[in-house]
């Protein structure tokens, strides 16, 4: 962590890095104290704006609002967390394996690859839903999916930059194997690139889950995500209260805004 | 010439492709009928049904049958409404198609003065004000965008009425006025970002050993930018604004949501949860057909910029 901070000597490094553990701090602590119980209602203090007792106010059924985007921004980063684990690490070991070895496999699988980053990941995401229904699960196991090959460009073109080099070459002729040269000598060389490009993940799953489920084709009705409160508080703007929708959006363009920050920072050195 | 024609016969055979696997995907879904009917449904009216859909045929004659009709620009019937797919896709997708173009349009107004101004001031106030303010913009997604229009100039300003869409047939000037807010919405955002991505290409080129000649040859800054590093820069920005256009119609399925557009998003969203297949064959091809076409002129005219490309 220190030498993280040592290369990446920038404010957009400490901005990214203080907002995004500041969001996953605060959600972090939502998951085991929130200041009201996230379901409970209280016909007293309907629709209310913000107020002391209630810092983001409450909805219809006089819920926490506060409470609410805790928990429904846990579910959000838990999706975004698993869907960045699958997409890292398959498109880590194919692009490590097409990267290093080449060949047909490796030309048939980069041109599948083109083809499916051309298109707009929540679009691609959409359709697969709409074939294996909604639900927490798929939403992961889709994006997941839909982010391999992205990580897979990006780590095949760092292996095929990397095995040129010299001490490739040469830790080859001392007889040191395949996989030995892929994960000791190349793998650990591509976190300068594979780093920004997983906090750019973590970016692109936050708000794919929030699009997907406003649309109500993310996770199913009875679950939360901030995505589902999006959609919730867009009745309340037509009825002219728009603190909550703007609260919500305000909770997901602040996680985004993080991941991207800490991306920028982690791609430039000093 | 040629390379567009290579491009091409490219491009018509990842639709092909992609063709195929959307309608075999939807086929996976489950049986129509079953849907349509409900348990209840008698074994005759299944089977009656069944040959009124023509799903008593293998898959690969039901996909030629279908890809040969959407060739000809027959989309089908819906399963739910049975009434053509081109009838219910009809004005929809041309609202959609403007609220893209608008917003790409924007997007193109906004970001090439702003990349262009920031690095020619390089270094200034105005540079670093809008270097801080990109990052940060490009950063918020769309529908937040979206939102803060919507409670801003909807509910504060009451300049139009949210949720309340006026056909362009009923008066052209409000429409205008209320897609504005939807078009600005999804163009913000990628603004920044080629904003951002200009600035840094020219900044790049301008240091490179061409532009030095072009000094030494009694340019200065300004007229060696426009004469000589402006089209270089260009190029990385036109594969930018190519993925742009495959985005911004994605982004403006959720947006139509947020402005109750009726547009084709909508319509998606709506097929998908009725498990209208033949609506959302149709649209995804559509989708498919619009991004590929956005890539092959992001494609030509790179290689237009840089003859380099072609090879």
């Amino acid at each position: 962590m220190k030498k993280l901070f040592a290369k990446h000597n920038n404010w957009f490094f400490k901005a990214g890095f203080i907002l995004t553990a500041v969001m996953v701090g605060v959600v972090l602590l939502g998951q085991i104290w929130t200041p009201y119980d996230p379901n409970a209602m209280d016909a007293s203090v309907k629709a209310q704006g913000p107020t002391l007792r209630h810092l983001l106010g409450t909805d219809f059924f006089g819920r926490d609002i506060l409470s609410r985007i805790l928990e429904g921004a846990g579910a959000t980063l838990q999706i975004a967390f698993f869907v960045v684990l699958i997409g890292a690490v398959f498109g880590t070991v194919i692009g490590a394996l097409t990267g290093y070895f080449g060949g047909v496999v490796d030309e048939v699988l980069m041109r599948i690859c083109d083809a499916i980053t051309a298109f707009p990941s929540v679009l691609l995401a959409l359709i697969a839903i709409a074939v294996i229904g909604p639900g927490r699960l798929n939403v992961i196991m889709v994006l997941g999916c839909v982010f391999i090959p992205s990580f897979a460009r990006i780590v095949r073109a760092e292996f095929v930059r990397i095995k040129r080099l010299n001490y490739i070459s040469l830790a080859r002729l001392q007889g040191v194997g395949d996989f030995r040269i892929m994960l000791k000598h190349i793998l650990p060389n591509t976190l300068p690139t594979l780093l920004p490009a997983i906090s750019i993940g973590f970016n692109n799953a936050v708000l794919a889950e929030a699009s997907m489920s406003f649309l109500g084709v993310g996770v199913s009705a009875s679950e939360v995500s901030l995505g589902r409160m999006l959609s919730d508080s867009q009745n309340y703007i037509l009825r002219g209260l728009p603190w909550y929708a703007v609260f919500v959006g305000l909770t997901i363009a602040l996680l985004i805004l993080g991941f991207s920050l800490l991306a920028e920072g982690l791609q430039q050195r000093r | 010439m040629k390379f567009v024609l290579k491009k091409l016969a490219t491009l018509l055979i990842t639709l092909l492709i992609l063709s195929f696997l959307a309608y075999a995907a939807f086929e996976m879904v489950g049986d129509p009928v079953g849907m349509i009917l409900g348990t209840n449904a008698t074994p005759e009216a299944e089977a009656a049904l069944r040959e009124e859909l023509g799903l008593n045929r293998s898959l690969p004659v039901r996909y030629f049958d279908w890809l040969f009709h959407f060739v000809k620009g027959d989309m089908g019937t819906s399963y739910i409404y049975r009434i053509s797919v081109n009838e219910m896709i009809g004005e929809k997708l041309g609202l959609t198609v403007i609220l893209t173009l608008f917003g790409f349009g924007l997007t193109l107004l906004m970001s090439i003065p702003l990349g262009v101004y920031s690095a020619r001031r390089e270094g200034s106030f105005a540079d670093r004000a809008l270097t801080v303010s990109n990052q940060i913009v490009m950063a918020i997604p769309a529908f937040f965008v979206a939102i803060l229009l919507t409670v801003i100039f909807g509910v504060l300003l009451r300049l139009f009425t949210p949720g309340s869409f006026v056909s362009f047939n009923e008066s052209p000037g409000r429409f205008f006025l209320y897609m504005l807010f939807p078009a600005l919405s999804v163009a913000i955002p990628r603004t920044a970002m080629a904003a951002k991505m200009l600035r840094s290409s020219i900044l790049g080129e301008m240091q490179k050993d061409y532009v030095r000649t072009a000094f030494s040859r009694g340019h200065n800054r300004r007229s060696a930018l426009r004469a000589h590093a402006l089209k270089n820069a260009l190029l990385p920005i036109v594969a930018f604004l190519a993925t742009t256009a495959a985005e911004m119609l994605a982004g403006c399925i959720v947006i139509e949501q947020i402005f109750s557009l009726p547009g084709i998003g909508r319509l998606l969203i709506a097929s998908i949860n009725n498990r209208d297949i033949p609506v959302v064959e149709a649209i995804v091809m559509i989708l498919a057909v619009w991004v590929m076409v956005v890539h092959f002129f992001g494609e030509v005219i790179s290689e237009a910029l840089d003859p380099r490309l072609r090879s």
